[in-house]
This record gives structure tokens, C-alpha cells and sequence, in this order.
């Protein structure tokens, strides 16, 4: 090999290297706050309906890279993954889900409703759908004010179903809005499977491509190198010549639609899926990646996953020891006026 | 039987009887079947007549009215009243309006069964009671089941109503078996379900479950006899009823599940104000939703709900008698955001 591509492979190497040990361990961190939060939910103190984001980790990791805290994302009843990824608090999400008065939301929005705009995590819906004509008014915003800011729009696959998808999808074509759609499509709303609300063959990339959407992409949580080279030209595209983009990304939920548990047995999906999803885990195929490819991984890991699980201990004990909201707490911020818009 | 598998039970013989009922909606086919309510009735029926349906509120409510015009009977599900508000174009301005708007040349036989709740953290965009909303439309039919015996009845007939129904369930009746007191019911008719003499309780659905508690404490320890109207139809309105026994007691206390602002209790109240031959001893009461979203936060929701110890409360103000705090205490559920102890969220 002649010496100066050796280097420059060298260096490629060292910075996918790099890349790959951040995604790890982003996606290392939801994993194990989402696993804390199940094995905790059954004590009862945290009076939400929660759906977790376990097996859903690598995408808004991802993105959240690939972007800044100036760029924007809204999400959907399922957003611990993408509030976290983007950054969000950790102990105030954790105080959130207890109801308490340092939580994002102060204890008024739950689990379903987080929101950090320190980090451009623009807040998350418990309705299907309803984020994203927000997440578009965001994107028309940012370009009013020519800023520059991408707005990240995160949906399942059933808000597709819904009319102000594309109704959404339309406005943000019409006025080439700086916007990634961005669908996560795990093949069920709640207990249904994709066959028994769409027909079969739909490409819905395809479909939102047709609608004037020029930056499309059909993709899968299967192959991270892939996905982080696809999303990586999505979004510079975006970024560099303006207008919207839209992705399907293929992945998997593991645990039941809403709470705590495992579901398989209860018949609407079965085991041989679940297991077949289970073998292509992001996080265990990057990790098996990690370790063939970087010295001393295992050390390395053995110190993140203790710097994670105290982190983790730290954020369930502020929760834990912050306050009920005061009564009065809960009769004010109905109108934003007199100082209570805060 | 409890009330969910009486409401499964009435869509079961409506289909049996009728082959032009049909029944969709989001889990309507899932191993769940919408908390037992519409369980494996696919089995039974087929896809044709049972299906599960894409997340398209707005849609599937449009179509289920098309499809009612032509002559189908059309049930169909959402799992909590705030996922339909999508669709509140196409029940106002179409399935409404329609006998009306086309002079009298098609009607819309369909029952939306909506579920409301309380409870678990739901939070301000999982709880609300809007029953005032669809009631406030000329054209609607609004209906709240509080017995198991009732849901069953009354579902029936709002499938073979010929106009639009609106059916809402509490999510914490459905595992209620509380059989329904003596009388017929019918849609448009209000239940006495309890007599008395010095005050009439207005009240709906979960409420009336409260109401029958504060009840019973208040005859035992204070020899208050509350006559009870529980008011299984919203709309049309039960104003016979409801009057006839105001005239009596001349006391009303009004109490709902919905918001108090343009509200179901302000409504009744203006309506027994107005009446001429009614002369109220006490001023009315009204106990509704605080004009506030609903907050998740267990620490905020514990005065957010009213149960039989704050409707004890509003009564013996009412009748200037002395307030046991510890014995209120005792009608006050273990814990405000659940039904009993065997509920363990997350629904
Ligand atoms: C408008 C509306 N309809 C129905 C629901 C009930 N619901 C909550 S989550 C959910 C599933 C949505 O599936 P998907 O968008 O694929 O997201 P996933 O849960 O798979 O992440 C449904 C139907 C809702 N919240 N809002
Ligand atoms: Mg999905």
C-alpha cells in the first residue's frame, strides 16, 4: 500500500472508530435507562402510561450526531430515545415520570410528554400524528427567520395512516421547508400489524417522494453502517441545498406497545419475529463490531456501564427526593400571562 | 356479567340479529379486543363485519358514515374519547347533519363508542370527558351507561337507532358488574336509581357509583335522603325527570365528568332555575372538571376527581351539618388514581 493512502485508511479507520464508540455508547445509555425504568415501573411510583423505546435505540442516536442542539425534533408518545438522544435531561425526564416537580414538564405532562429546549427537543405528543404539523410549523419558522436549523420530525408507522401526514408532507414540499421526516417503522400500532391497516407493497417512500419530497430513503436499523452513511447524505443534503426529507428506517420494538413487560405470549406477534429481531440488535451487533475492532473494549465498556448505571442511580434518587408539586402548582400556566409562561 | 363483556355481549346479539351491523375500529381484533369489550367477535363474524382499522380517525368516521347512509349499522371504537377529536369534522358536519341538511332523505345509523377515564397519570390529552361537546350538536344522540345492565340495553338500541349515537364508556366501569335498579331504561330516559326526599343528585357515569356511596353515608349518618338520577342519556335530555324530582326535593346537585365551563352541569341547572314551578330551599350545586388540564402528576390529580367524600362534603354544607373529617376519610378510595387495588396500570 502506498504510504499516503495507507495513512489516510489509517485515519478513516481511527474516525469511524470513533463514530462508531460514540453511537455505542449513546445508544448503551438508553438502553440501560430504559431497562432501569421497566424494572422499576412495577413498584408503582411511576404513575404514567410509559412505552418504552428498548430495541429502538439507533436512529435518533443517529441523528441526534449528525445534528446540533440548534436543530430541532419533535416525537410521539414513544420519545424517551429521541428526548435522550438529542440530549435532553436524564434526571429531570426521570423526575417526569414520577410526577414530580423537577420533571421536564413539572410534573404536569408525564412520559408521553417530554420536552428539553435547551437541547431543541421541541416536546412530544400522546396523540398519533400530532407532532408532526408541528414539527412543520417549526421547520416554516426557521426558515422565516432564515436560520438555517433543520427540524427533525419523528412518527411510527400508524401516523402515516393519519390525514395531516400528509397534509404535512404537502406544506413542507410546497415551501421546501429544512425538515427530516423521519419514520420508525417497528410493524405494529399497539397489537396491530401493518397488513391489517395498510395493503400489502406499500412504499410509502415512494408515496412521499411523489408528493415532492426530494430526499428519500428506505432503510433499516439492521445495518448501522449503512444507516449512519445514508442518514449522514440525507441530512447534508438538506443542510446544503434546503427542502425535505423523509425516511423509513426499519426497526423493532421489544417490549409491549405500553409498560414494563414482555408481550410475545399474548399472541398478536410470535417468538420466531421477536428472535429473528433479536439477532440483528443494533446495539449487540456494534458491540460484537467494537470488540473485534478496538483494543481493550471490554475495559472500556465495563467503565461506561458503570459511568451509566451511577448516572442512572443518581437520576432515580433526584426523582425520588424532589417534591410533589404544590397544590398551586396545578391551577397555574393555564394561560401564558403574569409571569407564569416560564 | 361485567359491564365490558354486556357491551361485547349487545354488539354479539345486534350481529346475530342484524346482518347489516358492522363493528371496526382501532383493537377491535387484537388479543385485547378494546379491554374485552369487542373480544374475538371477528372470530365469530368475519372480517368483513369485524375489522381492525388504519389509525385514521377522521377517515374511518367519514366512511363509517357513508357507509351508514347506504344502509349499513355502524359501530365503531376508540380507545379514549381524545384520539376521536380527529374526527370531529366529520361527526359535526356530516353524520349530524345530514337527515336534517338533505331533507329528511338519508339517515345516519351509526353508534361511536368513545371511552373516557381517570386515573393512572392519563394525563391532559388521555382524560377528558366530552360528553358537552357532541350534546351541544343539533343532531347527536349522547349516551353514558353507568350499570353493566344499562350499557348492555341501552347499546342495543343505539344500534338500531336510525340517528347518529354517541356511547361513552369509563374505563373504570368496565369491570364493574353493578346491576341496574328497578325500571326500564330506554335512550332519552333518565334512571332514578335511588329515592329521597331532601335533595336530587344529578349525575353520570363513574359519578353515580360515587354518588351512591355518599348516599348511603349521608341517609345512615346525617338522615339526608338524596333522590339519585343518573343520567344514562346526555342527550336527549331527561328534563321530566330530572324536574319532576327537583319539584320534590327542591335541592339539586349537579355532578359530571366533563369540564365546568359550558358544561353539562351548568346546563341542568339553568334548566331547573328557569322552571317556573320551582323554587329551590338551598343554591344549586355544581361539581364538575376544574377549568384546567387535567395534570399526569399523581402529586396534582389528588383533588382533581370528585369521589363519594367530596360530594359528602358539598351536601352537608348544603345542609349546614356538621363535617366528620375521619369519617369522609373513610368513603376516599386507598388511592385516587385507581379503581381498586388490583390495578396496576399502565391503562
Ligand atoms: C389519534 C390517535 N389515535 C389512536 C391513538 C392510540 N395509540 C397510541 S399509540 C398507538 C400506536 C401508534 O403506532 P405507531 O405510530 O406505529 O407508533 P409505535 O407505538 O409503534 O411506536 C395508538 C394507535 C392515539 N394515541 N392517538
Ligand atoms: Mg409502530
Amino acid at each position: 500500500m502506498d504510504e499516503q493512502i495507507g495513512t489516510k485508511w489509517m485515519k478513516m479507520k481511527k474516525e469511524s472508530e470513533k463514530e462508531k464508540k460514540v453511537i455505542y455508547k449513546t445508544m448503551k445509555r438508553i438502553r440501560m435507562i430504559e431497562e432501569a425504568i421497566a424494572e422499576k415501573y412495577p413498584e408503582g411510583k411511576m404513575r404514567c402510561p410509559t412505552h418504552l423505546s428498548i430495541g429502538q435505540e439507533l436512529t435518533p442516536t443517529i441523528i441526534s450526531m449528525l445534528t446540533s442542539k440548534r436543530d430541532k425534533a419533535v416525537s410521539t408518545h414513544r420519545c424517551h430515545a429521541h428526548y435522550l438522544a438529542k440530549g435532553g435531561s436524564l434526571k429531570r425526564m426521570i423526575a417526569e415520570l414520577h410526577g414530580k416537580t423537577n420533571g421536564c414538564c413539572k410534573g404536569k405532562g408525564g412520559s408521553m410528554h417530554l420536552i428539553d429546549m435547551k437541547v431543541g427537543f421541541m416536546g412530544s405528543s400522546a396523540i398519533v400524528g400530532n407532532s408532526i404539523p408541528v414539527g412543520t410549523g417549526i421547520a416554516l419558522a426557521e426558515k422565516i427567520r432564515k436560520t438555517n436549523n433543520i427540524s427533525i420530525v419523528y412518527l411510527g408507522d400508524a401516523a402515516t395512516e393519519e390525514g395531516v401526514f400528509y397534509e404535512s408532507i404537502n406544506f413542507a414540499a410546497l415551501k421546501k421547508l429544512d425538515i427530516l421526516y423521519v419514520c420508525e417503522n417497528n410493524l405494529y400500532s399497539v397489537y396491530t400489524p401493518l397488513k391489517e391497516r395498510q395493503p400489502p407493497n406499500r412504499n410509502i417512500v415512494e408515496t412521499v417522494k411523489s408528493m415532492g419530497v426530494e430526499y428519500t430513503k428506505n432503510l433499516t436499523e439492521r445495518k448501522t453502517e449503512d444507516l449512519y452513511k445514508e442518514l449522514k447524505l440525507v441530512l447534508g443534503k438538506i443542510k446544503k441545498n434546503g427542502g425535505p426529507g423523509f425516511v423509513e428506517v426499519e426497526t423493532y420494538r421489544w417490549r409491549e406497545h405500553c409498560g414494563p413487560n414482555y408481550d410475545n405470549h399474548i399472541g398478536y406477534r410470535n417468538e420466531s419475529e421477536f428472535m429473528e429481531y433479536q439477532k440483528t440488535d443494533p446495539l449487540n451487533m456494534l458491540e460484537q463490531m467494537l470488540t473485534k475492532e478496538v483494543v481493550e473494549f471490554e475495559i472500556w465498556k465495563e467503565e461506561l456501564e458503570k459511568r451509566i448505571s451511577d448516572e442512572i442511580s443518581r437520576a432515580f434518587e433526584y426523582a425520588e427526593q424532589s417534591p410533589w408539586p404544590e397544590e398551586t402548582e396545578g391551577i397555574k400556566g393555564i394561560y401564558a400571562d403574569n409571569g407564569s409562561y416560564k | 356479567m361485567k359491564f365490558c363483556e354486556l357491551v361485547r355481549k349487545a354488539i354479539e346479539d345486534e350481529m346475530d340479529k342484524d346482518e347489516t351491523v358492522i363493528c371496526y375500529g382501532l383493537g377491535v381484533t387484537d388479543p385485547k379486543g378494546v379491554f374485552g369489550t369487542t373480544k374475538d367477535l371477528h372470530k365469530k363474524f368475519g372480517n368483513k363485519r369485524v375489522f381492525d382499522m388504519p389509525t385514521s380517525e377522521n377517515g374511518m368516521t367519514g366512511i363509517g358514515v357513508g357507509a351508514a347512509i347506504m344502509g349499513l349499522k355502524v359501530i365503531m371504537t376508540h380507545q379514549r374519547v381524545d384520539f376521536f377529536l380527529l374526527a370531529m369534522d366529520q361527526v359535526v358536519n356530516s353524520a349530524a347533519k345530514m337527515h336534517y341538511m338533505y331533507g329528511n332523505q338519508l339517515n345516519c345509523p351509526i353508534v361511536i363508542r368513545l371511552i373516557i377515564g381517570r386515573g393512572w397519570g392519563q394525563g391532559p390529552t388521555h382524560s377528558q370527558s366530552l360528553q358537552a361537546w357532541f350534546a351541544h350538536i343539533p343532531g347527536l344522540k349522547v349516551v353514558m351507561p353507568t350499570f353493566a345492565e344499562d350499557a348492555y340495553t341501552l347499546l342495543r338500541e343505539a344500534i338500531q337507532d336510525p340517528n347518529p349515537v354517541i356511547y361513552l364508556e369509563h374505563r373504570w366501569l368496565h369491570e364493574t358488574n353493578e346491576s341496574s335498579v328497578k325500571g326500564n331504561i330506554s335512550i332519552g330516559k333518565a334512571r332514578i336509581c335511588r329515592e329521597g326526599k331532601h335533595c336530587t343528585i344529578v349525575s353520570n357515569s363513574y359519578l353515580t357509583l360515587e354518588s351512591i356511596k355518599a348516599a348511603s353515608y349521608l341517609s345512615e349518618r346525617h338522615g339526608i335522603e338524596c333522590e339519585i338520577i343518573d343520567l344514562a342519556t346526555v342527550k336527549p335530555i331527561d328534563e321530566k325527570t330530572i324536574l319532576e324530582s327537583v319539584k320534590k326535593t327542591r335541592r339539586i346537585c349537579v355532578l359530571d365528568t366533563g369540564f365546568e365551563i359550558c358544561g353539562l352541569a351548568s346546563e341542568i341547572i339553568s334548566m331547573v332555575c328557569i322552571n317556573n314551578e320551582i323554587e329551590l330551599i338551598d343554591k344549586p350545586i355544581k361539581g364538575s372538571m376544574k377549568d384546567i388540564p387535567e395534570p399526569t402528576s399523581y402529586g396534582l390529580t389528588k383533588n382533581t376527581y370528585l369521589d363519594a367524600a367530596d360530594i359528602s362534603r358539598k351536601l352537608l354544607k348544603m345542609f349546614k351539618e356538621t363535617i366528620v373529617e375521619n369519617e369522609l376519610m373513610k368513603l376516599k378510595p386507598t388511592r385516587h388514581d385507581i379503581p381498586g387495588d388490583s390495578f396496576k396500570g399502565p391503562f
